[in-house]
């Protein structure tokens, strides 16, 4: 962590600290509306923060990240609705059940040599397996869907997270903050060297006696945990749950796409690219309702645009260019 | 007793053969230009609605329209290479990746733009005709689009067997340096390559709508089902790709009769796992050496 903020200048400091006293007294200014489009940004940096360890450092391309933000979500909305076990508790299942799937797939992946697209293709068909299976999963309500009921009493309940805007984006904040320490502990700890090495030239990393199996499996297990988290808080917030809500591929894109934006392999690349892109969708879509074009589908051609637009020209992401540009990091010794 | 399942197995078959020569044009695509058309399932939906409008504004049948789309699809895939994929070649896979996702998302959401969520069906005046085998049923359109596939498909293998152009893109495949050396433009073989998957899908994506409405969302969903196929076919593998189809056409057809038919796919999603997991080079494919 302190090498983190050693390694930044003293405009990149203030920058960084501006930035968290912004975030923390946004709320004084900021409308329902504007807090709850900074209340997804957050949630976008933490989940994307969580799959950028995983293709961004590990290397590994993960397209179907939307299976533990719904199997989080589902196993702590089941326990909260049929059992009464609230989310501080029911996080320990939630988080288990993520990281054991990840588990799976990493170890069928990893033990048997599936890489790249292959190992894309896995984890699509793993997160479509879950979403048919969980159509027809009666104790999560099927296709028909899982409600958490919104009860006037337990709003003040944060322990079972129930509460109101403000409390879920000073949430998101915390979740947002720890998906950043996390990245940059990780990053600069042993196994993120690991993970860089594996990722760069695996038979090489292998040759220096890293064993590249054990690193990849800590990287989808620490990442598939992470994502869970965020299915928790998704869960809870949104308060309604459909298999082909949570587990669609296109919420594995829209989680991605944040890290890609903003810059893959980067501590600061998921909280730029999440900056960027949910802002601009929420002003396309005031924009095409004003212009009184808003069909469904506008939001994510745009999206489809911006993936194309951004990896035609800036395949790295904008992050490490805005970085350059602006000067934030201390000179060399 | 047996001969429903016998039944179901034939009709799996014939739907298999439609996938298949879906599936012919991505493994095409990926065994030469070496980039995973992650748009795939999106472009046979493309074909789809196309048939769909010329059935419903001159009365075109599909089986006869296929024609002029292949012929459309080709130019689009010729023209999309030169211009937008080749910058991709070599790049590493997540880039490629990235880039057809994108695509894949523009054609999904601007097709629910432009024809909205609705399923469109395509009404033949043959829908319901069948043939009486025994005390088997088989459906009459299904014949037709398994037949049409079948030629289509039997056109490329011979096009990649017997003319100087498919030799010199097999060339390309199995040695690009020593095709580039010997002088192959090999900037205008995978633009030619790509034309030629595309057009696969748009035969395929025509004859598909003979068997099922058109509907944006099958976009994506027709994409994971060729790529399932390919896997299972074993990627690169032309004859492999017609295997994975009818393998999947059937696992489809009895899982859709045993259980429901939504859950047929989690049982094509199963089969490919295993085949991931047994035999990762597919069912038809070279070990990688």
């Amino acid at each position: 962590m302190t090498a983190l903020w050693d390694s930044m200048n003293g405009r990149g400091k203030l920058l960084l600290v501006l930035l968290i006293l912004a975030l923390l007294m946004a709320p004084m200014v900021a409308s329902r509306y504007l807090l709850s489009v900074l209340t997804l940004i957050l949630y976008f940096v933490y989940v994307g923060q969580a799959w950028n360890l995983m293709m961004g450092y590990a290397g590994q391309l993960s397209l179907g990240h939307a299976l533990y933000v719904g199997l989080g979500g589902y196993v702590a909305a089941i326990l909260w609705v049929h059992y009464g076990i609230g989310p501080w508790l029911s996080i320990v299942p939630a988080v288990a059940v993520a990281a054991a799937f990840g588990a799976v797939i990493g170890w069928l992946a990893f033990r048997f040599g599936i890489e790249g697209v292959y190992f894309a293709l896995l984890t699509i068909a793993f997160a479509e397996f879950t979403r048919i299976g969980f159509d027809h999963l009666a104790i999560a309500g099927g296709a028909g869907g899982l409600f958490i009921p919104y009860e006037e009493r337990r709003l003040g309940e944060w322990w079972n997270l129930r509460g109101n805007q403000l409390f879920f984006y000073y949430l998101a904040f915390v979740l947002a903050a720890a998906g950043v320490l996390i990245t940059a502990l990780l990053s600069r700890a042993r196994l993120g060297f690991q993970w860089l090495a594996v990722r760069e030239d695996e038979t090489a990393a292998r040759a220096l006696g890293i064993d590249a199996f054990r690193a990849k499996m800590k990287a989808i297990l620490i990442s598939s945990g992470m994502t869970a988290v965020g299915g928790v808080f998704y869960a809870f917030y949104n308060n309604t749950l459909f298999p082909a809500q949570m587990f669609d591929m296109s919420r594995s894109i829209e989680l991605i796409l944040a890290p890609i934006v903003g810059g893959l392999g980067t501590i600061f690349g998921p909280v730029v690219g999440a900056f960027i892109l949910t802002p601009l969708g929420e002003i396309l879509i005031m924009l095409t309702d004003w212009l009184g074009i808003n069909l469904p589908g506008v939001k994510a051609v745009f999206y489809g645009l911006t993936l194309m637009i951004i990896i035609s020209l800036v395949p790295t992401g904008v992050w490490p260019r805005i970085a350059q540009s602006l000067d934030l990091k201390k000179r060399g010794p | 007793m047996w001969s429903i399942y016998l039944n179901v197995i034939l009709q799996g078959v014939l739907t298999g053969l439609v996938y298949g020569l879906m599936a012919l044009g991505l493994s095409v695509i990926f065994g030469v230009v070496r980039v995973v058309n992650f748009a795939h399932g999106e472009f046979a939906v493309i074909a789809m609605y196309a048939a769909f409008l010329l059935f419903k504004a001159i009365g075109l049948d599909p089986l006869i329209a296929m024609a002029p789309i292949a012929a459309a699809f080709f130019v689009v895939g010729f023209v999309l290479q030169r211009s937008l994929i080749n910058a991709f070649v070599g790049r590493p896979e997540h880039e490629q990746f990235i880039l057809l996702v994108g695509l894949a998302i523009i054609i999904t959401n601007g097709l629910l733009m432009i024809f909205g969520p609705d399923a469109q069906p395509t009404q033949l005046p043959y829908a319901f005709d069948s043939y009486l085998i025994g005390d088997m049923i088989i459906d009459k359109v299904r014949v037709y689009a398994a037949i049409a596939a079948v030629v289509v498909s039997a056109a490329l293998f011979a096009f990649f067997r017997h003319t100087r152009t498919g030799t010199a893109i097999r060339a390309c495949a199995d040695n690009l340096t020593g095709a580039a050396v010997i002088g192959l433009n090999v900037k205008r073989l995978y633009a030619l390559t790509f034309g030629l998957g595309l057009a696969c899908v748009g035969a395929a994506g025509a004859l598909m709508v003979t068997l099922a409405d058109a509907a944006p969302s099958l976009g994506p969903a027709y994409t994971l089902l060729a790529f399932t196929i390919v896997i299972i076919g074993g990627l690169g593998s032309m004859s492999g790709a017609l295997v994975g189809g009818v393998l999947i056409g059937v696992s489809e057809a009895l899982a859709g009769f045993m259980f429901a038919p939504s859950m047929k796919s989690m049982f094509s999603f199963g089969l490919l796992i295993a085949v991931l997991v047994l035999r990762p080079q597919g069912l038809m494919g070279k070990k990688p050496t």
